[in-house]
């Protein structure tokens, strides 16, 4: 059954049927300097194919070697996640075809991962603002793989390589090292299922970031997350057939995929059809998910234990070693931050729902008080990350200039104003606050001179306010302070007009 | 001047040292001796003349300059065809990479070219190695120099065919089920097969992963040991590689002592299905051990039996994960399908191994395939695997009793042309005594011991992992006990062939 002709249930509507069960797979790159198995950069964005090897390429003759880096990443990574760590591990091929795979199986680990029976626990903040509530994800595995190349379909609409002319290969991205993780089902709450999806990805992405293991860019597709979904009728425990949707590439796409996905199933099954096990694509324009290949359980990939490499041992005093260099855990971390920083349980949700938690770490530890850098990284920066569609941690603006900035505004040279345009100016790659607040001149104007000529203006332009605060009105003022800051564009200092206007007409 | 083809590598390497020759001499020579015979044998794919000669002047230049060189620099090589070389075809034997260049060498073939060895050509072979006579080689079948009617073995058979007629001293050869020992069986020469890991497989374009491993095709124990010198090691880009010394092995085949050595003759390899002929050849050889002080101990490996059954299960599965990167995407043969104007790249992909592969290439990626797959790998592949471990027992067992195991290499002397290429159980049988040694990862070494019906016949010590030092002394031994008895080296007796008449 197509998408076309699939009648959607809304969420509400479904979950008093059927009870959502997922399976989350999230792939991460490691943010190593050389790939899984041979000496090429990683950088991202280079050229294609100038991050090549014989290795990489999979040439003929040529030979893969562990990347211990990779190892040690990912048994910091499967630590982080509770897992236990295997004393003996090996790696296997996964056997299939693909033009962007150039030996035509994919190094990874099957039957044997390096990390394995983990949790992680992860809070969904709850609908009135109160205490969220915390739901434990358990881990079935974290395995090594190698990434695949790159296929760029040249022609037709889609991208895709249905109507093509021709297929270009990046092989840049082959042999990456990636970690796939792998949730057990998750069933919670029907109407929790999509933000628990949400929460979890989030969650692996600030370990993967707290780690140092992973930039963890969505965006930049070094973190994908597959989502597995399937729904039983409530007080059933038959499981239903799952739908994998493949590749989503955002946080809030995760959410709004299980969401889709739990609405098209309900409407596929209230019409009495049976769901196809099969891939699919998400559409981030629209929220929906299309039909990508069909897949079943006789899929055969023959894995078997990869020749090429010896088998990873990593010794007890290693692992204990690398358990001993984890970071504090997320949550953890965001408890001390919210009292350090005395915020509310508001402000913690809406720092940390809007990715900017290490941003405003970063902000405080330049100067800037925590209320303030979060006014400006939720405020200013959120709306125009907005409208540039991006995350505000992508805009080209450092914690340290938003440190700066305020401190400008501290000290009196800028007002909240002014300080708007330099943010302006800094994004547009004008240079550093103090750059632009010289070559735009935004500086406050404090000069009793061009100030008291101006004030004299605003006297003579509203006599009846002038009178006022003669009869002792100060709260007239501000008609005429508003008219010095229009006069002066904004780069008046307010507090001195207040002053001189008081001053003259005492 | 004399020919200098009929030289050892070892009396060469002295001759170049003390200026009696050059290199470019000795190269020119086996150049010479390649052009006029080499039509009627085919033991070459490539030919690099000029190649070979810059580097033979090279070292004569560096000889002259007073560097002190490789004791091996100046003597030619060939190498067998699934090795990488920069600048020189690799094709496997295959369509498949009819004219790839690869852009890298092989770890033995850097080795080679470090120590200074001029590099003859690359030496024909069964297709991707798959074959026991070089009879499925795409360009055509390699002859025996003993009998140009007769196969050379395989998939070794270029290599061993080369040192066999003069065409070149010393060659490196690959052995996965034998590839090395049985055509150095049939065509009177010695082929070592090393430790697994004791060589590295970098550049060596991989047939049966577990089981491959390169070493040296020579027409004496002491060459082969001089070359195992230079092509052994560790190598960090080889993770299987192994990081221990290399077995004193030139020593050892100077030394050629066996008063009191053990050694265990394998009561499984040697009865039914080996030729009287070879059998006769083998106990005359044991006996002169005896003589000569050696103890000899009949032992039994059970698992040996199995062997054969796991080997075509367990190699043709990695060769189908192997081989499948040869799908005409990046490199080597692309053939569009017909009658499909706008194909898609399975059809490509299908099409091109179609028209790349040959039939023997295609029966093993289907076996391993199947076996590889997940309703078949507990029944096929994971047996296999058990029945390695079972045979690596055996070893053990019998390397507890005796230092060297001994059998003939190989169950028959070289056969006709086509005789067998009908019947691949019949051509697989052939390697039944050279197969469990790549499967327990073990050297082996295989010496000429006589002839039968005027055909070399060959006979196989075995060591344990690491001991190839004891191959080097027990074959030296033989060789010099068997030309004690004959009256010369063996290589002397080789017929001289048609085309040098």
């Amino acid at each position: 059954m197509s998408t076309t002709d699939t009648k959607l249930v809304p969420l509400e509507d479904a979950l008093t049927r059927y009870q959502p069960v997922m399976g989350l797979e999230i792939h991460v790159e490691l943010n190593t300097a050389s790939k899984m198995f041979c000496g090429c950069s990683t950088a991202f964005g280079a050229e294609p194919n100038t991050q090549i090897c014989p290795v990489c390429l999979g040439l003929p003759g040529a030979l893969p070697v562990v990347n211990a880096k990779a190892v040690e990443s990912a048994i910091r990574m499967g630590l982080a996640l509770n897992c236990e760590i295997a004393e003996w591990c090996r790696f296997a091929r996964k056997n299939y075809f693909y033009p962007d795979m150039p030996k035509n199986f994919q190094t990874s680990q099957y039957d044997e991962p390096i990390a394995f029976d983990g949790w992680t626990d992860v809070t969904v903040p709850s609908e009135d603002g109160g205490e969220g509530e915390t739901f434990r994800i358990q881990i079935e595995r974290a395995h090594m793989e190698e990434d695949t190349g790159k296929s760029l379909h040249v022609g037709g609409s889609t991208g895709r390589i249905h109507g093509a002319d021709y297929s270009l290969l990046d092989y840049n991205r082959a042999g990456i090292p990636l970690i796939e993780i792998v949730t057990r089902t998750i069933e919670v709450p029907g109407d929790k299922a999509p933000a628990v999806a949400r929460a979890f990805v989030n969650q692996v992405r600030d370990l993967m970031v707290a780690l140092g293991v992973s930039d963890a860019r969505m965006d930049q597709g070094s973190m994908r997350a597959d989502v597995n979904l399937s729904l039983k009728p409530l007080g059933s425990d038959q499981l239903g057939t799952r739908s994998e949707t493949k590749n989503v590439n955002s946080f809030r796409s995760v959410e709004r995929a299980v969401r889709y996905e739990i609405s098209r199933h309900a409407g596929i099954l209230d019409a009495g059809g049976s769901i196809l096990q099969e891939t699919r694509h998400f559409h981030e324009s629209d929220g929906t998910t299309s039909a990508g290949r069909p897949k079943s359980d006789a899929d055969d990939y023959r894995y078997f234990p990869e020749p090429d490499l010896a088998p990873v041992a990593p010794s007890r005093e290693w692992v204990e070693e690398l358990r001993g260099t984890l970071p504090e855990p997320p949550s953890e971390r965001r408890k001390r931050l919210q009292s350090e920083w005395g915020f509310s349980d508001l402000d913690m949700r809406d720092t940390v729902g809007a990715g900017a938690l290490d941003l405003v770490v970063e902000t405080v530890a330049a100067g800037a008080s925590p209320q303030v850098a979060k006014k400006w990284w939720l405020g200013e920066l959120a709306r125009t990350a907005n409208e540039q569609g991006t995350d505000v941690s992508a805009l080209a603006i450092t914690p340290a200039q938003v440190a700066q900035i305020q401190g400008l505004i501290d000290a009196g040279r800028i007002n909240d104003k002014l300080a708007r345009q330099v943010f302006e100016g800094v994004l547009a790659g004008e240079g550093e606050p103090e750059a632009v607040v010289a070559s735009r001149g935004l500086e406050v104007v404090s000069d009793d001179g061009a100030l008291g000529e101006a004030v004299d203006r605003a006297i003579a332009n509203d006599p009846d306010a002038a009178q006022k605060i003669r009869d002792g009105k100060q709260a007239a003022a501000g008609a005429l302070i508003g008219f010095v800051m229009k006069e002066m564009r904004g780069q008046a200092d307010a507090g001195r007009v207040r002053e001189l206007i008081l001053e003259k007409l005492s | 001047m004399s020919d200098l083809t009929r030289s050892t590598a070892a009396d060469l390497a002295a001759a170049l040292a003390e200026g009696s020759v050059t290199s470019v001499e000795v190269t020119q020579q086996h150049l010479d001796r390649i052009a006029a015979v080499d039509g009627e044998i085919h033991a070459y794919l490539h030919v690099d003349a000029e190649g070979a000669l810059a580097a033979a002047a090279d070292v004569d230049r560096r000889r002259d300059a007073g560097e002190s060189l490789h004791h091996l620099a100046g003597v030619p090589i060939a190498v067998k065809d699934v090795l990488t070389t920069t600048g020189l075809p690799t094709t496997c034997g295959s369509r498949m990479l009819e004219g790839w260049i690869p852009p890298y060498d092989a770890t033995v073939v850097s080795r080679l070219k470090a120590a200074g060895l001029p590099i003859l050509g690359k030496t024909n072979m069964d297709e991707f190695a798959m074959g026991s006579s070089t009879e499925h080689s795409a360009y055509g079948p390699t002859r025996n120099p003993w009998d140009t009617d007769r196969i050379p073995g395989g998939s070794g058979g270029g290599s061993a065919a080369a040192v066999a007629a003069f065409e070149a001293p010393l060659a490196v050869g690959t052995d996965t089920g034998g590839s090395i020992r049985q055509p150095g069986a049939v065509t009177g020469t010695v082929g070592v097969k090393p430790t697994y890991g004791g060589v590295s497989r970098y550049g060596l374009v991989a047939m049966a992963s577990s089981l491959d491993q390169a070493g040296p095709v020579t027409r004496t124990v002491l060459d082969a040991a001089l070359l195992h010198e230079v092509m052994a090691g560790h190598d960090p880009r080889d993770s299987t590689s192994l990081d221990v010394p290399v077995p004193p092995v030139v020593e050892a085949a100077r030394r050629a002592d066996v008063s009191g050595l053990r050694v265990g003759v394998i009561r499984e390899l040697g009865g039914e299905g080996f030729q009287p002929g070879v059998r006769q050849r083998f106990e005359e050889s044991i006996e002169l051990l005896a003589k000569a002080g050696a103890e000899i101990v009949e032992v039994s490996c059970p698992s040996f039996a199995h062997g054969l059954a796991a080997y075509y299960l367990v190699m043709p599965s990695e060769v189908s994960s192997n081989l499948a990167k040869f799908d005409a995407m990046r490199y080597g043969l692309r053939v569009s399908p017909d009658g499909v104007e706008v194909p898609s790249a399975e059809q490509v992909m299908a099409a091109s191994r179609d028209a790349g592969f040959g039939d023997e290439v295609k029966r093993r990626i289907i076996l391993g395939t199947y076996a590889l797959s997940s309703g078949y790998y507990d029944a096929y592949y994971g047996s296999a695997q058990k029945v390695r471990t079972l045979i690596a027992r055996d070893f053990e067992a019998a390397f507890e009793q005796v230092d060297v195991l001994a059998s003939p290499t190989s169950p028959a002397v070289a056969w006709r042309l086509g005789e067998k290429l009908d019947d691949p159980l019949a051509m697989y049988a052939q390697d039944i005594a050279t197969i469990p040694a790549n499967l327990a990862g073990v050297p082996g070494i295989s010496l000429p011991i006589g002839l039968s019906e005027g055909l070399p016949v060959g006979l196989q010590f075995l060591a344990p992992a690491m001991a190839d030092d004891r191959l080097y002394n027990a074959g030296a031994a033989v060789e010099r006990l068997v030309a004690e008895r004959d009256g010369s080296p063996f290589a002397a007796l080789a017929p001289e062939l048609e085309a040098a008449r």
